[in-house]
């Protein structure tokens, strides 16, 4: 048996698992009892967990199962895990929003305390003793008064003729007894990873495929005018060529269009589309220019703009006069540029679409993929298989879109695979933003009134075409500026652009941080003041902040508790010894703070910049409130890698565009950090912490930015407020 | 007819002499380990050794490689693995094949490498989710060398 069938007959197995849910015995499977969606046992005692939100990076196929894991009480050799077909039973299974712990770590305990529950049961029938007598640990029921005992493999049958007990009746471990939770197991994919059987996205095959390389407009919303593939039909494998429709406004997640050469390898798809020739209609957008957008941009931040949030007077304030202090800042836009790059196998059969792919989001791919080829959401079958990194790229499946409907063309399953080309100048951007801050400040420097404004193409584009303002994105570090200052206006202006805009990891945090911790750094500058002293004057004493409005922050289990930003402001500076290091004379340290995903945390940066302004980063401390952490060594890699995404978008990321055209297509004009380039050293500190569980995928990019901006003008005395800081001269 | 060893077994190449071997081992040999990255030689996600040496495979034409001796992350046992697993190295791991295959051509050449050697070596490797100092530490760890 090859890879493929072994992969495909392994998932054979989930699908008939998924068919029974919420049935105790399904005639399917009659062996495997399920007493939750996402759990079921085996007679021999073996547990399949369900991995139902996709894998890249974060360890979630790990530590959600850890969750259901600890609460049944099984040991963790006897675990399955399996990863989900797209399917709404499970809940939300859209990977985004730093959101799996957040919304999964209660149904996962659940899922255990019930299966165990319903062995306890089962186990006090049997003895005919109550079942408060009994509890389920290491694998066995004991009986607490007689000390007998019976092993959960020889419960099975019985446990699943019980009633699936409510919420309510559910007992859970006390935290001192988790085995898993709090601990660093391994991730179930280590040893496959290291060896290279791991399967990606562009590693799935389905029997008979075929490839095809896609050659799509240009210019965004371009049509094709006429095509000649006489040449590429020529290339050795190749075997024709098919359109795809041209997506109409609003994008969303449909498929771009453009020219498909199917070949027998991806080698002949990608040789027979280099001989395509296509001519364009480029349409309204091929006179697009990055930098003079730049300028409007900025413009429409100079301007008043919609209000997001209102605190006092800031106009009556301002007209006091006194010392005034304004700012621009700038962003540009970035590409995800995930290291597998996008790819999709698909078949369309019999009215179904059966389909593999690195997606974030396995029920948008049913959405999307029906949508394309015309058929239910129910009846496209999605597999979810391990991401080569996502940071929100492959939230978007215009790429399965694109298999299904070259699947449908010529009656073969069809392997889309994206070249990184493809992937650049083709992404869902990270929004460009310009920024506009105003303050007066009193004899102290502290901040009187403060007004923030921004303008971004918002990603409300992408499902509105005619949106202007940032929608979603206000909670994202606008409306929720937790600074104490009487008088507080943030306000955000129109914008649109012809291109893909989409979540990139921290979305709006990112320029929003960057914008707010870099003026307040000036503002402490401006004052001489020592900055983390000055950071913590301007948060203002520990209290919580009524945020009616904005992502999460209006939730009342999540109040944004200024407390918690001043310990992990305190927590930084303590780590990183701030009270005895010395800016100055090419080193520089940075302090940024900010809360993102309900999570807080600050970051401590230290710079060196050589005499030819070459920066390099030897040192980060983050300090990280998330409240309760299930998988430490996981959050800890999380936050070791948002300093270094967030190194590569300060430091080098931008996308710009000339006669409507993206004009980077690769690593050497879209360069990242590489290994010399990265911190040398993130040493992140974790508050211990009993709140409910916040993100940590995305909340430690919004600070690096700003803190390296920061560490600069410490080290230098110059500021940067245009990214990306290789573009400035700073010596 | 080009002929070559992959992972110590003989192959024989009958086709475009100028595909880049990257695509032989994942599309004709299903050897999937070795990833596609850029196709430029600029990420190092496609590295495998080529007569022990590390090299590009989307950079590396069958012409290139014939007759001699492949191996790629599949045919690898080596104590670098365990030092990657000793510290959970991967957080995606899709760049990972690579830069193991990168780090046992340093071991080779370097036994003891300083921070230098090894940022020398390996700055051809992108990762994105960023574990570069959990790689510099378990090179360190292969090496027995201080970290």
């Amino acid at each position: 048996m090859n890879r493929v069938e072994l992969v495909v007959s392994r998932r054979g197995f989930l699908g008939i698992f998924s068919a029974g849910a919420f049935v105790l015995a399904t005639k399917a499977d009659a062996t495997t009892w399920q007493p939750n969606v996402y759990l079921g046992m085996e007679p021999s005692g073996v547990v399949t967990i369900i991995a139902h939100r996709s894998e890249m990076g974060t360890g979630i196929r790990t530590s959600l199962p850890m969750v259901a894991a600890d609460e049944l009480d099984i040991d963790w050799k006897n675990v399955r895990v399996e990863q989900a077909l797209g399917d709404a039973r499970y809940g939300s299974q859209d990977t985004d929003g730093s959101n799996s712990i957040r919304s999964f770590y209660e149904p996962l305990r659940i899922a255990g305390a019930t299966a165990r529950t319903m062995l306890e049961r089962a186990a006090a029938a049997k003895w005919g003793v109550p079942a408060t007598e009994c509890k389920g640990r290491n694998e066995q029921v004991i009986h607490t008064a007689s000390g007998k005992k019976l092993a959960y493999a020889e419960l099975v049958t019985l446990a699943a003729s019980q009633a699936v007990p409510k919420k309510e009746e559910l007992i859970y471990k006390p935290a001192a007894e988790y085995r898993y939770i709090g601990k660093a197991l391994p991730i179930v994919d280590q040893n496959d990873i290291l060896t290279g059987k791991a399967v990606f996205g562009i590693d799935a095959k389905m029997p008979g495929m075929v490839y095809a390389s896609i050659e799509r407009s240009p210019v965004m919303g371009g049509k094709i005018a006429s095509v000649d593939d006489s040449e590429a039909k020529k290339v050795a494998g190749v075997s024709g060529t098919e359109r795809i429709e041209a997506m109409k406004p609003p994008y969303g997640f449909q498929a771009l269009g453009g020219v498909a050469v199917i070949a027998n390898s991806t080698w002949a798809a990608m040789q027979g589309r280099k001989k395509l020739k296509v001519d364009w209609d480029l349409g309204a957008n091929a006179g697009f220019d990055s930098e003079a957008f730049k300028k409007t941009l900025r413009d429409s931040a100079r301007q008043p703009g919609k209000v997001a949030r209102n605190v006092g007077d800031v106009d009556a304030e301002f007209a006091k006069g006194g010392t005034v202090h304004e700012a621009d800042y700038y962003v540009p836009m970035l590409a995800h540029a995930p290291m597998e790059p996008p790819a999709a196998v698909a078949e369309f059969k019999d009215g179904k679409v059966t389909c593999w792919t690195a997606t974030q989001n396995p029920q948008a791919v049913q959405a999307t993929v029906a949508a394309a080829v015309g058929i239910k959401p129910a009846d496209v079958i999605c597999h979810v298989t391990l991401l080569g990194g996502g940071f929100g790229r492959k939230s978007k499946p215009d790429y399965v879109a694109e298999a299904a409907v070259l699947s449908k063309k010529v009656g073969k399953p069809v392997k889309v695979v994206w070249s990184r080309e493809d992937d650049i100048h083709f992404d869902y951007y990270h929004s460009v933003a310009a920024m506009y801050m105003k303050a007066t400040t009193d004899a102290k420097g502290r901040p009187t009134a403060w007004l923030q404004r921004s303008a971004f193409p918002p990603i409300e584009m992408m499902f509105d075409a005619t949106a202007k303002y940032g929608g979603s994105q206000m909670g994202m570090g606008w409306n929720d500026t937790p600074f104490d200052i009487p008088n507080h206006r943030a306000e955000n202006g129109p914008a649109t652009a012809p291109v893909r805009i989409g979540w990139m990891r921290s979305v709006a945090n990112i320029f929003h941080a960057y914008g707010v911790q870099s003026f307040v750094d000036e503002l402490a500058a401006a004052a001489k003041r020592d900055r983390v002293e000055y950071l913590l004057d301007v948060l203002g004493p520990s209290r919580v902040i009524d945020l009616s409005n904005g992502r999460g922050g209006g939730d009342q289990k999540y109040p944004l508790d200024v407390a918690r930003l001043r310990r992990v402001v305190e927590l930084a500076a303590e780590k990183s010894g701030w009270a005895n290091k010395k800016s100055g004379a090419g080193r520089g340290y940075g302090i940024a703070v900010h809360r993102s995903f309900l999570s807080y945390i600050a970051a401590v940066v230290e710079v060196e910049v050589d005499a030819k302004g070459k920066v390099r980063i030897p040192r980060v401390d983050i300090a990280v409130d998330a409240g309760m952490v299930v998988h430490p060594d996981r959050v800890t890699a999380q936050f070791e890698g948002a300093a270094v995404f967030g190194t590569s978008l300060a430091m080098m990321g931008e996308i710009t565009l000339a006669d409507g055209r993206v004009q980077q297509g690769n690593f050497n004009n879209y360069p990242v950090a590489r290994m010399p380039e990265a911190p040398l050293m993130t040493h992140v500190h974790i508050v211990p912490s009993g709140a409910a569980p916040a993100g940590v995928g995305e909340p430690g990019v919004p600070v690096i930015a700003p803190a390296i901006c920061n560490a600069i003008f410490a080290a230098t005395g110059k500021r940067v407020r245009d990214l990306p800081i290789r573009k400035q001269k700073l010596v | 007819m080009i002929e070559l060893r992959v992972n110590g077994a003989a192959r024989k190449f009958d086709g475009d002499a100028d595909m880049p071997l990257l695509w032989y081992l994942r599309d004709s040999l299903e050897l999937t380990g070795t990833k596609f990255g850029c196709g430029l030689g600029l990420c190092g996600a496609c590295t495998v050794h080529v007569n022990g040496a590390a090299v590009r495979s989307c950079q590396t034409t069958l012409k290139a490689a014939a007759g001699k001796s492949v191996t790629t992350i599949e045919g690898i046992k080596h104590p670098v693995q365990a030092a990657w697993e000793h510290l959970n190295v991967p957080q995606c791991g899709y760049c990972q094949s690579g830069q193991i295959m990168q780090a046992i051509a340093l071991l080779k050449e370097k036994p003891k490498p300083t921070d230098k050697d090894i940022d020398d070596a390996m700055q051809g490797n992108i990762c994105r989710c960023g574990t570069y100092q959990r790689i510099r530490a378990a090179i360190k760890v292969a090496a027995g060398v201080k970290a």
